[in-house]
């Protein structure tokens, strides 16, 4: 776990070096909510239409940067040396954990400002916290390995997106159905299903993930 | 010269099979009640054993990721893009008889079901499988990624299949068969159809995993 710990050290220093992926995931951010914003205009729109734009947003944004933790590993070089230097479970452990950093960062900023913009009010907001959370969690599990994957492929930029949307459906079609609920203000139970759901393909995916990963990282 | 695909013998089984399952499905059976269109509960025949191959091909398409990731041999990787390609194959099948029906059942051929969003999304999620082996040139690295990613889209797979169009409220029928919903006679041709469809699956999966082997034969000649 330690030489986790010292990867996702190791990604996050880097990051706030040159502050690559936080830069063009707050671009990405304002940009999508900027045409929402004007496309929207001042409606007032129901629950399920907000909760559908705000994982939309989310999912644009993160995917402007998710792919980063792997490509610059190669674009450096410096991959053989990661490989030498630490298990593949530990590698895949800090990428993860930097992922959901990220992530989860991004959301704890876009969403505020998204449910702002939007005029939306919140129901059930502890809800809605651990939806986000979850379903970061979700999103940041399935990214992580199509990460690897395009990151020993070629055409890589284009390809990132067109594998990681169909695979992350579950988990907007869940944490769309539980955002819902939490403008809704409905309370903890009404959403039970889709917060299982977005546990359980967390787990899964992870579990998964860190059988495979081996096989994505040393090929 | 091997045999490639079904033997001669299989081969006029199943086409004599099919034919009997069609002459079945429209003469033998007569309209079901409970349909908008009583004639169109015939689609069961030919919509059902479509849509349950489909998935066993993309199970199949797993199966045998795993086993390249295994023992890495090159056939395992064959037999995945087969199968793979079977479960896209009858996928599109399904989708476009399912659509045909419930332009008569529903009203309209696409009304954005739970199911047919599923199976659109079931479609996306193997048609980014073969770009993403269109996108690797060796083959050794794109058998290897290619399987990854075959076993990590077996959840959504399933969460698509079997998940969600339960928990969503669905026009689409569910369990019918296995509730013992239909009729007798219509019992006995849809397993009659499951067989004769399950049968030309293997048929065309076999040219196809022939096709594939006849590939890299000919891809490791031109390399020398």
């Amino acid at each position: 776990m330690a030489e986790a710990g010292a990867v996702f050290l190791k990604d996050l220093q880097q990051e706030l070096r040159n502050r690559y992926a936080l830069n063009a995931m707050a671009l990405f951010a304002i940009t999508t909510l900027v045409v929402v914003g004007f496309a929207v205009g001042s409606q007032a729109l129901p629950a399920s239409v907000v909760a559908a734009l705000l994982w939309v947003v989310l999912l644009f944004t993160a995917v402007a940067s998710l792919s980063r933790v792997f490509l610059r590993e190669e674009e450096t070089g410096t991959a053989l040396a990661l490989r030498l230097a630490v298990e593949p479970e530990h590698v895949y452990l800090g990428k993860l954990l930097f992922n959901v950093v990220l992530l989860g960062a991004m959301a704890l900023v876009v969403a505020p400002l998204f449910l702002a913009v939007m005029q939306a009010r919140v129901g059930n907001p502890g809800l809605l916290a651990l939806v986000l959370l979850l379903g970061c969690i979700g999103l940041a599990a399935a990214s992580t390995i199509v990460a690897a994957i395009i990151a020993r492929a070629a055409a890589r930029g284009a390809l990132f997106g067109g594998l990681a949307f169909p695979l992350l459906l579950p988990v907007l079609i869940a944490a769309t159905g539980g955002t819902t609920r939490a403008l809704e203000g409905a309370p903890l139970g009404a959403a039970w299903a889709e917060l299982r759901l977005l546990l359980s393909f967390g787990v899964v995916m992870i579990t998964a993930s860190l059988l495979l990963f081996e096989h994505v990282w040393n090929e | 010269m091997e045999r490639i695909g079904l033997s001669t013998g299989w081969r006029i089984v199943c086409g004599a099979w099919m034919a009997g399952v069609i002459a079945a499905a429209f003469i033998g059976v007569g309209p079901a009640a409970g349909f908008r269109e009583p004639e169109a509960a015939r689609i069961l025949f030919f919509h059902v054993p479509v849509a349950w191959l489909a998935v066993l091909g993309f199970l199949g398409a797993t199966f045998h990721a795993v086993r390249y990731l295994r023992r890495r041999n090159p056939a395992a990787d064959i037999r995945a893009v087969a199968s793979a390609e079977m479960g896209f194959l009858f996928c599109v099948l399904a989708t476009l008889s399912g659509a045909l029906f419930a332009r008569v059942q529903w009203g309209a051929a696409w009304n954005w079901d739970p199911r047919q969003t599923s199976i659109v999304a079931l479609l996306l999620v193997y048609a980014a499988y073969f770009t993403l082996r269109s996108a690797v040139a060796e083959p050794e690295r794109r058998a290897a990624l290619s399987a990854v990613y075959a076993i990590v889209a077996t959840l959504p797979m399933l969460f698509l299949v079997f998940i969600l169009p339960r928990v969503v409220e669905s026009l689409h029928p569910a369990d019918t068969v296995r509730s013992g919903g239909m009729s007798p006679d219509y019992r006995v041709v849809f397993f009659a159809a499951l067989g004769a469809f399950t049968l030309l699956y293997l048929w065309i999966y076999r040219l196809r995993v022939a096709v594939g082997e006849l590939e890299r034969v000919a891809c490791r000649h031109s390399m020398k």
